[in-house]
């Protein structure tokens, strides 16, 4: 098997509260062909709270780790997990090609610190990589025990498909679907795949966020899905750590586990649960991680 | 004194505010600020309103904002909820038929609120992201558990305590670092913080 050469940036996150995300990333990968190598010493994105403080901070952290990707050099893309850095590391790098006297603001940032960066890193989504590069029939084809009867809600979110990009439609995005189906799982139809489960609001607002929580794990659980699969560590925590608070604020009866879409397809590789870390989530897995 | 009031209905009344108080440059600083130089083009149509899930939540709605903007409201848009309450979904930039970036609009806004005092310290939001600065700015990464206390310390205890809970939760499914990861060039990351929020972040 030829191996695809990729950078890894795990962003905060990966090595934190998704860490079961980034256990079944890195046991998935190389199964897959995919030589994902972590960007030495990186630094957070910024994502939007760093945003909102200014906004060229993000642009300026974000080009950081694109500057030591493209230093380290041998390989163009760099692989995001995560929805918000994806989001953002791509803000910056389009910000950074298209706007002239952003470019002029990070380049002397950068030499300050005593780096450059010249604009060939490649941000992309794990996502993208495993429907794009791998392909779907290449997946099929290493499915180990298919996921028959198993009926899973695909959720987005918002930042895969927006802002615009060349991978995802904004409002009704297909590759997750696509991948699921793969694995031999019933993807379910699901209106509220790229709604919003509330962000970082969660923390400063949460009555609002529980409401928009709530809107996406009823849609789920009305549609009969067994489980709700997510690429972003931010939706996967909400609807997971805060469905119990949901239901009790909601008066509903919610129980849905909430996987990654990295899980979902180790399983059907012949993985097991454990070592794809679903054991680490609020609502438990069930059946789920037993197929 | 003329009065100044919006010629599209919406949620509530909008403030009256003598000409004086008007900030006739205030669209132009948020144009810069946010890159958004269409604003002048919007159309009032009310479509990011429409496709916001937050809009409920708010004391002037996001189509409500881009004309208060342009109006010059400054103070308005500045103390009000509404910006707060942006969760940056980007429903409204991609749905926008002018091609206005409003998501962006909303991050300069923020921005604006905090560099010039209209957030108040202690409420979530803000406490929220003056921590989140902090906590990178000290390790490069976010570290949750700093993250937790930060905001804890700057909106009261009781947060703490509503927020325990979880953090136990967390830590019992290893969903949580219990010591920081700090950058190894950390001194590079505080560089990159100091040059771009000079002047904008007040403490």
């Amino acid at each position: 098997m030829t191996m695809r050469r990729y950078w890894y940036y795990p962003g905060c996150s990966g090595h934190a509260s998704a860490r079961d995300y980034q256990r079944s990333v890195a046991l998935i990968s190389p199964a897959l062909g995919l030589d994902l190598v972590e960007v030495e010493d990186w630094n957070c994105c910024g994502t939007t709270a760093m945003t909102s403080v200014e906004p060229r901070l993000s642009v300026v952290l974000s080009a950081r780790n694109l500057a030591l990707a493209e230093e380290a050099g041998g390989r163009a893309d760099l692989v995001v997990t995560c929805n918000s850095c994806y989001a953002i590391l791509r803000r910056a790098q389009e910000q950074y090609a298209r706007r002239r006297e952003v470019r002029a603001e990070v380049d002397e940032a950068l030499a300050g610190i005593g780096r450059r960066y010249s604009g060939t890193v490649r941000v992309r989504h794990l996502l993208e990589v495993l429907v794009r590069d791998v392909g779907l029939d290449a997946l099929r084809e290493r499915v180990r025990r298919p996921l028959s009867g198993l009926r899973l809600a695909p959720y987005y979110g918002c930042l895969l498909g927006r802002p615009r990009n060349d991978f995802e439609d904004p409002e009704e995005p297909l590759s997750m679907d696509r991948l699921l189906e793969a694995t031999g799982a019933t993807v379910v139809r699901f209106d509220r795949k790229s709604k919003c489960c509330g962000g970082a609001l969660i923390t400063t607002h949460e009555e609002a966020a529980l409401e928009l929580v709530r809107e996406v794990l009823s849609e789920a659980a009305a549609r009969e899905a067994r489980a709700v699969v997510t690429a972003c560590p931010m939706c996967q925590f909400n609807l997971d750590a805060y469905q119990a608070k949901v239901n009790a604020a909601f008066g509903t009866r919610l129980r849905l586990p909430v996987l990654y879409f990295s899980q979902v397809l180790g399983l059907s590789l012949g993985f097991g649960a454990s070592e794809l870390g679903l054991g680490q989530r609020f609502v438990p897995v069930g059946g789920v991680g037993k197929l | 004194m003329r009065a100044v009031q919006s010629q599209v209905p919406g949620r509530g009344p909008l403030p009256v505010v003598g000409e004086a108080d008007l900030d006739g440059k205030f669209v132009v600083t948020v144009m810069e600020l946010s890159g958004e130089d269409g604003l002048l083009g919007c159309i009032q149509c009310g479509t990011c309103t429409g496709s916001c899930q937050l809009s409920s939540w708010m004391d002037y709605t996001p189509r409500r904002i881009v004309d208060m903007v342009r109006k010059g409201l400054a103070r308005e848009v500045l103390a009000s909820r509404a910006i707060w309450y942006c969760a940056s979904c980007y429903y409204c930039t991609v749905r926008c038929p002018r091609g206005i970036k409003l998501t962006e609009v909303l991050y300069a806004l923020k921005s604006l609120a905090l560099a010039r005092g209209y957030a108040e310290p202690g409420a979530p939001a803000p406490a929220f992201y003056r921590t989140f600065f902090e906590v990178v700015g000290r390790y490069g990464r976010l570290y949750e558990p700093g993250l937790m206390i930060g905001v804890a310390l700057r909106s009261g205890f009781g947060r703490l305590f509503r927020l325990a809970p979880l953090g136990l939760g967390m830590l019992r499914r290893g969903k949580m670092a219990l010591l920081p990861e700090r950058v190894r060039a950390v001194d590079e990351v505080r560089a990159l913080m100091e040059r771009v929020s000079r002047g904008l972040v007040r403490r």
